[in-house]
Formats: structure tokens, sequence, C-alpha cells
């Protein structure tokens, strides 16, 4: 977790709102359950990743001690406490997808982005991570950007995906 | 093959819209006042007759599960439908979820009602983001029409139904695991007993059922107990969603009865193995969990629960994963020993430990290093996590291992030996 230059982090308005919507879901004595929530509404709002100063501002409003909120932050492998790339690029390797040359199109990603995997672009627009089983495995080779899939991906879509990502 | 008109996911391919007009048409929510007033007995009766089994992996009986449900308790009783689906092979939910949701969500009514549940949660795993946001807007329909809601479909009962997204870990499909992830914990499984049915979310009865189980229970309801157990063999009935990944010439999932041979699903519903039958190596039948079948097996195998335990392997989730003979397959599975040592949560020392030391001693096979001797020692350290661990990711991560070890071995044997004449030819 980096500790340099952080400013205290809050939920902006839409996601107060947010948040109390998702709190009601659960029991009143169990409010603990909103902390996958929570964080993932913080990391959007943080583009990306969770810095130290949210995990402190969600131990507070959820009144959880906070290594507790720390575990469960890195416990999942959607929380993300580095830096990453404004697009969260995701290649999966895992074995129905690596059948179809997954391992072609993370050297792929790598060669056009000019990075390797899990760096961060210089500009801060894209990083490049190697996931295990996305979960679409009948259109594999499958990628994940930010929220979407990209399915039955084949070598030359790949330039096409980057400069639509970047207009 | 199955008969057109027995199956159950009629647009499972997303031909028309999931939205609910559609889905009445499609026969959605048709009588799910009448099972109500039938009540809670005749519904856990009728699951109880029809012999399904859970399609999440294990293959319980659903029945049986919901009826171990205590009746007497003051405590509330919670329905989870476990949508975490992130095992190897296996992208039925996803399609379920996505395309007839409206199917899942009538099941969930159902068996809530069934098991006496007021509330739902639908733990889905946390990169569907997409498919969440279809399922959210299926069940904003659903309030709005006055399907669930404080008095669902006016037959007195409440219902609600929340959405709850994971965050990547693929051990929250493990259900004393999904409990502690919806607690707002680690996704680490709980040692059993209590079952979850006694003792579960918050400490009230909780039944956790997969995606599958739910979404056809109406269906179960609608034609009755009879027609479901008519359909697959006797104690493995029904019909069940196929993933068909891999090298084949049309991956797809296809509904299919169980009991299906595993050579017509291939050929003639997946389009066939990629450079024909006899190009096949290897399939692993039922998602990443289970041993893989060697292709003399696959010739005859059938596609239930008992038939591939007969043969040391598992229907698993039914992700089927085939491997033509272009394939490294001790790569292949040192790829899934590393999804094991990656997705372990740490908790039990033989799994945490076992899991990346197999990994590391894969790899070094795959690079063909090692001895002839440590194939055994893998074996037998394998022997060693398997069934000492809470939950079943242990066995999981030593079953692909075993499986190669028992039918390939000649395969590590070959790549060690080549690797030897390259060093002494250098030397």
């Amino acid at each position: 977790m980096s500790y340099i230059n952080e400013v205290k982090f809050k939920f902006n308005h839409l996601n107060l709102l947010e948040a109390k919507k998702i709190i009601k879901k659960y029991p009143k004595k169990f409010s603990r359950s909103a902390l996958l929530p929570f964080l993932y509404l913080a990391q959007v709002q943080l583009d990306g990743w969770l810095n130290k100063s949210a995990i402190e501002y969600i131990s507070k409003y959820l009144k959880i001690p906070l290594i507790n909120v720390y575990e469960v932050a890195s416990f999942y492998h959607m929380f993300n406490l580095n830096k990453v790339g404004r697009h969260c690029v995701n290649v999966c390797t895992t074995t129905p997808c690596w059948l179809k040359g997954s391992d072609l199109i993370l050297k792929k990603f790598e060669k056009d982005l000019k990075i390797k995997t899990d760096n961060v672009t210089n500009d801060g627009e894209f990083s490049l991570h190697e996931v295990e089983c996305l979960g679409a495995c009948i259109d594999a080779p499958v990628i994940k950007i930010n929220n979407n899939y990209y399915e039955n991906l084949k070598l030359e879509d790949i330039k096409k995906i980057i400069k639509n990502i970047k207009k | 093959m199955l008969k057109h008109e027995d199956h159950i996911f009629t647009n499972l391919n997303g031909y028309n819209s999931f939205k609910l007009n559609d889905a009445k048409s499609r026969g959605c929510w048709d009588n799910t006042k009448k099972y109500i007033q039938r009540g809670s007995k005749w519904i856990i009766n009728e699951i109880r007759l029809s012999d399904l089994r859970g399609r999440g992996g294990a293959g319980f009986p659903t029945g049986l599960k919901w009826s171990f449900i205590p009746e007497k308790s003051k405590l509330p009783k919670y329905l989870i439908v476990n949508a975490d689906e992130s095992e190897p092979g296996t992208c039925k939910d996803r399609d379920i979820i996505r395309h007839e949701p409206h199917k899942l969500i009538e099941g969930s009514l159902l068996s809530a009602f069934a098991i006496g549940a007021h509330v739902c949660y639908v733990y889905i795993r946390g990169e569907f983001y997409n498919e969440a946001n279809i399922l959210q807007n299926a069940i904003d329909e659903a309030y709005k029409d006055g399907l669930i809601g404080k008095n669902s479909c006016n037959s007195g009962w409440s219902f609600d139904i929340y959405l709850h997204r994971g965050a990547g870990a693929y051990i929250a499909g493990e259900e004393t695991a999904l409990l502690e992830s919806l607690e707002g914990k680690k996704a680490q499984p709980r040692l059993k007993p209590p079952f979850p049915a006694i003792v579960g979310l918050y400490g009230c009865p909780t039944i956790v059922n997969n995606v599958e189980t739910i979404a056809v229970v109406p269906d179960i309801l609608n034609r009755g107990s009879t027609w479901f157990s008519s359909l697959g063999k006797p104690n493995n009935t029904g019909s069940k969603i196929f993933c068909i990944s891999g090298h084949v010439n049309k991956p797809c999932n296809v509904e299919e009865e169980l009991g299906i041979p595993l050579k017509e699903l291939i050929e003639e519903r997946a389009g066939g193995v990629i450079g024909g039958w006899n190009n096949l190596l290897a399939v692993i039948p039922g998602g990443t969990s289970v041993p893989l079948l060697p292709k003399k097996i696959c010739n005859n195998v059938h596609m239930d629960f008992d038939s591939l335990n007969k043969v040391n392997s598992s229907l698993g989730t039914a992700g089927v994963i085939v491997m033509n003979k272009s394939t490294d397959l001790v790569q292949a599975i040192t790829r899934i020993s590393r999804f094991y040592k990656k997705e372990s949560c740490g908790q039990c020392t033989p799994c945490r430990e076992g899991a990346g030391w197999m990994w590391r001693v894969m790899e070094r096979f795959c690079n063909g290093k090692g001895t002839v001797d440590e194939i055994d020692t893998l074996y037998e350290v394998s022997k060693e996590v398997e069934g000492h661990t809470i939950c079943a990711l242990g066995d999981a991560a030593a079953a692909p291992i075993q499986g190669l070890i028992k039918n390939f071995r000649h395969l590590i044997v070959q790549k060690i030996q080549r690797n030897n004449n390259v060093k002494k030819k250098v030397a």
C-alpha cells in the first residue's frame, strides 16, 4: 500500500446514497456484510485501486477493526492495493483458455502495450494482469477489461481493442 | 438425445430477450401462485420424488437437503443461490443468469417458500458485472410486476431477493466459505458439522443451492416429478447443462439428459474433436477438480454421477474440457495446479503448502527436470493432501495430478528422459 500523497478518502455524494441502499440489504446487526460492496464502491471511486485512507474510512463507517477490513481487501483478487491502469486488462490463462492459445494473447498484449505483466503503462492508461478462470470457457480465449468481457478473441483483434479504448 | 419439448432452458443461447414479457411467453411465472397455495410440504415432496441432485458439483439430493431445515426454529431462515461460478471449464450459470434470469427468480421464490425463508441472497461472482446488472434488472421487473415482494404473486408470502457481488475468490463457491464471504469476512470454509441447514448465515438455518438447481425447480413443479425422473437414469435423473470447451469444433453450452454417452455429446453436440475422434487425447469430464479420462475410457463412458464415479472420476459441474493430441498434457495439468495454488485460501496447512509444492514439482516436470522417482513422491504427497483439509479444495488440487500420473505417467517420464538426453549430448 502506498502512504505518500494521500488525500483523505470520503465517499462522494452518489456513493453515499448507494452505500445507504446497500446497507439496507442486510439485517441491522450484521452491517459487516456490506464490507465487500463498500470496498468495491471505494475502488471504483479511486479509479481501480484502494489506498490506506479508503480502508480506514470504511473501517470507521462500518465500525469494523481496521485489520479486518485490510485482511478482506488483501484476500480477494479483485481488490487492488497497488495502483493499476485506468483500463485493467485481465487475460485468463487457466487451462480451457490456455488450450485455445491464451499465452499468445498475453504476449501480444505485452508487445502492443510495451509493458510486462503486472505493470502499468507510463501514461497510466493500461495495466496488464494474468488472471485465473473468468468463467466463460466456451468462448475461450477470454479477456476482461474493467467490467467487460472480450470473448472468442483473435490475435488480430487486440490492436483494434486497444485503439478503440484509447479513443 | 433430449427431445425438443423436454428442454428446460429454452433460451439458453440467448436468441430471445431475457425480459419479463418474453420470459412469460416461455412459460415462466405461470402457476407460481398455485404451487405456493399447495404448501411447502408438497413442493419439497415433489422435488424429492424427482430425485433432483444438486448441480453445483457434489450431487447431493436437493429434496433431502431442504428437509434438513428445522421447521420449529424461531430464527429467520435464508436461501442462498450460489452463483459464484469459478470452476474452470464451467460457464452454465452465466448463461442462465444472462438469458433466463426469470427462471432463477421464480425458482428462488418457490424454493424459499418451501424452506420457509423470506429472504434470498444471490451471491454472484464479482467478475460477472454485466450479468449482475441483467439479473438486477430482472429482479426489478419482478418487483414491479408484484411477482416478488411483500405479497409475492398475490399469495400473501413476503419474499425479498438481494444480489451480493463477490470479489474474485474461487473458494467462495464452497458453501460455508460463501457464508463467511457474505458476512463480510475472508472466504475461508467452516468446519462441518454443524451444517448450514442448522447453523448457516448469521447463525440461522440456511440452504445454499447452485443456480441451475434452483432454476429447474419451477419446471419440475410445472411438468411433474415423474416427468423429470423419467429423464436420464435411475438415481441420476433429469437433464443437465454441459459446458463443452477446449479442442472441439463448436464449443457450447448444451442441455442434455444425464447419462448421455460422452462420445455422442462431443461428436454430435459440440461439432466433434478438432482433427476427428481419433485425434482425442483426454477429456476432463467435470471441471478441473476431477481426474482426467484417457481416450480409451472416453470411447464408451456415460455422463452421469454414478457412471463417472465408477471410472474413478466425477461429474462435478459437467464442464467438459476436451484435449486433442496437440496438447502438452503435463503443461495443461500444471496450469490447473497453478490455479489451485493461487486459489487456496490458506487455512489448512496440507492444502496451502501442498498445492504450492505440487505446482512447483509439476513445473519442474514440464521443463524435463527432476527424476523418475519424484513422480511417485508427487503421487504420495497428493494422497497426503487429499482428504486432510476442511473443504474439498485439497482434494481438487490433488485429483488432476493423480489422474495424470495414473493414466499418462509415460508422458512425464518421456519429458524427463528427453531432457536428460539433451544434457548428455551437451556434456
